[in-house]
């Protein structure tokens, strides 16, 4: 039988804010245990939650992003659940009216596009850490990761294979980047996926019995937990089983899911408003000016690049994949004073090759976009042949220094003086009697053959533009 | 709507509350009173009534983002019933 499969994504993104989402405790990553968990993140009796604006606005900022509705009223809810290391006994979270509603994400998958809708997406805390190592026979508990704000973001069940969940994710990672709200640091789970996957024969309408794999924090882990999840529904199905709804765990090392039996009654969460929450109102004129602080998105700039820059949809795609990689483009052309094409290709071939070799991220790249574009000027006033440039590329990248000293020291300054190459084609022209006679018999190989001659006799650093020109002239004489 | 006997057990283990069947039978009863009463209000004709999700018609005050708390962890650990190394100790719970 052929199965279709059938994906929905529920990501936590956590927001950058600086203090908690409901006390004035510091979020930042890395802390002693404990030390940035305050009486409210404690549970201590008699604390109250006060909203960080911070969140809001980020919430606000996504939802905007997203071509989401805002709602104008929201309201915090609790999800009731007992885990030691969630100390209240609930987590406050947004159940019946979330802050973000709608919206979607579209994204390509190889060469198609594809969108995928947004559900909601809506503001809660997170849990703190439980530690199971080394406390003789006990577990250690860390709560200053209690309380940082999170942005639940769910999706439609949209998504029909591992690889559109993996681009869907890796879109959403590089917009909630894009727009500031989340540094999207997925070693430290800043950015987090459930996937509920579930397979139905091809053409069938209703969805199959459903599985949520837990905290995938990593595209590749998100991949593997599905495929492997697929295989097991269409074989427990092929085999007359049934699929049971269950939250299950994905195990990287065995590269399995499994049932993750604590979870059983986790689905009686017994939500209701929280009291010592107020609704969450958000005006028109807040909205407006985070509207109008938006930078301009991933999905306009792609389109603007090939509208103004001539770039094609693969280059503007790749060039808007990430906000460091545009940032780097339009420094690069800013400093060019145009050049699109050039910077483009230098960008996507030869800076992110070398940059993939190395293993890093443009961020971490050794050669800044001021740099690259010293290198590109040396080209552009035709100081150097593109492909003495790349030489030079790879003397810059092993820090050498800057294109202008490299080409300088090492002589790689191409010709252009019409004497001196007239002199050397004139010797080439005497030394290659064959080659020219070809060429004046039809062949036009013998051609390239005598350029590649003039360009060895200068040793590569005859302009190669003006060596054709010459060569034309006096062949033709 | 009423509970029934299984149900109210079921309430007590998720709230993690040890209830005697005897003190699951009595409690059964107060509940479906509370029940008749919420029947009784949902029985009121509220056509074109905002939905209210507090009891004060206020809304949220929003607190500007600023690390306002220092690390009392010492002051807060010192009612634990166990700790090491900064960490609460909790009877071994596991995924």
């Amino acid at each position: 039988m052929d199965w279709e499969t059938v994906i929905g994504l529920e990501t936590h993104a956590q927001l950058s804010t600086r203090s908690k989402i409901f006390s004035g405790a510091s979020t930042e990553f890395g802390a002693a245990p404990n030390v940035q968990a305050c009486a409210v993140d404690v549970a201590l009796p008699g604390v109250l939650p006060v909203l960080n604006k911070g969140a809001v606005e980020r919430a606000v900022r996504f939802g905007l992003a997203v071509g989401a509705d805002i709602s104008r009223r929201s309201v915090f809810a609790r999800k009731n659940y007992f885990y030691p290391d969630l100390p209240k006994g609930y987590q406050i979270s947004q159940y019946e009216l979330p802050v973000v509603q709608g919206g979607s994400l579209s994204m390509l998958v190889g060469d198609d596009e594809k969108t995928v809708r947004l559900t909601r997406a809506h503001l809660e805390e997170d849990a703190g850490k439980s530690l199971h190592e080394d406390f003789h026979g006990m577990s250690g508990i860390d709560l200053n990761r209690a309380g940082t704000p999170l942005l639940e973001i769910v999706t439609e069940p949209d998504m029909r294979s591992a690889e559109e969940a993996v681009a869907y994710a890796k879109a959403l990672h590089s917009l909630v980047r894009w727009i500031g709200i989340c540094d999207g640091n997925m070693q430290e789970g800043s950015f987090r996926c459930d996937a509920n996957v579930s397979v139905r024969p091809k053409g069938v309408g209703v969805l199959g019995t459903r599985c949520e794999i837990k905290n995938l924090n990593s595209f590749r882990f998100l991949e593997e937990a599905i495929n492997y999840e697929v295989r097991r529904q269409i074989e427990l199905l092929e085999d007359g089983g049934k699929v049971v709804q269950e939250t299950r765990l994905y195990d990287p090392d065995r590269k399995q899911t499994r049932s993750m039996r604590s979870k059983e009654d986790a689905h009686d969460y017994r939500y209701f408003p929280d009291p010592d929450l107020l609704p969450l109102l958000i005006s028109e004129e807040t909205v407006e000016q985070i509207r109008s602080e938006l930078p301009e998105l991933p999905a306009a700039k792609c389109e603007r690049y090939m509208r103004e820059f001539e770039l094609s949809a693969y280059d503007a795609g790749v060039l808007t994949s990430s906000r460091e990689v545009a940032d780097y483009y339009e420094d690069l052309i800013g400093a060019l004073g145009g050049a699109y094409k050039l910077g483009a290709s230098w960008i996507t071939g030869e800076l992110f090759g070398a940059l993939k070799r190395a293993g890093l991220e443009i961020s971490q790249s050794p050669l800044g976009s001021r740099q690259l574009a010293g290198l590109l000027q040396q080209i552009q006033d035709k100081v150097i042949s593109g492909k003495t440039a790349k030489d030079v590329f790879d003397a810059m990248w092993n820090g050498e220094g800057e294109a202008a000293a490299i080409i300088a020291a090492k002589g790689l300054k191409q010709i252009s003086d019409a004497g001196e190459l007239e002199r050397v084609i004139d010797g080439v022209l005497a030394a290659n009697q064959k080659s020219v006679e070809e060429y004046r018999a039809g062949k036009e190989k013998a051609f390239n053959a005598l350029v590649g001659q003039a360009m060895k006799a200068t040793r590569g650093k005859g302009n190669p533009s003006q060596i054709n020109e010459i060569l034309k002239k006096k062949l033709a004489g | 709507m009423s509970l029934s006997l299984p149900e109210v057990k079921q309430v007590a283990w998720l709230a993690r509350i040890e209830i005697t069947d005897a003190e699951a039978s009595a409690a059964q009863g107060k509940l479906n009173d509370i029940f008749k009463l919420i029947e009784q209000m949902q029985s009121v004709d509220t056509e074109g009534v905002a939905p209210m999700a507090h009891g004060q018609d206020v809304v949220q005050r929003l607190r500007e983002d600023r690390v306002t708390e220092t690390d009392r962890h010492v002051l807060y650990q010192a009612i634990a019933p166990q700790v090491e190394d900064g960490l609460y100790l909790v009877p071994k719970v596991i995924e």
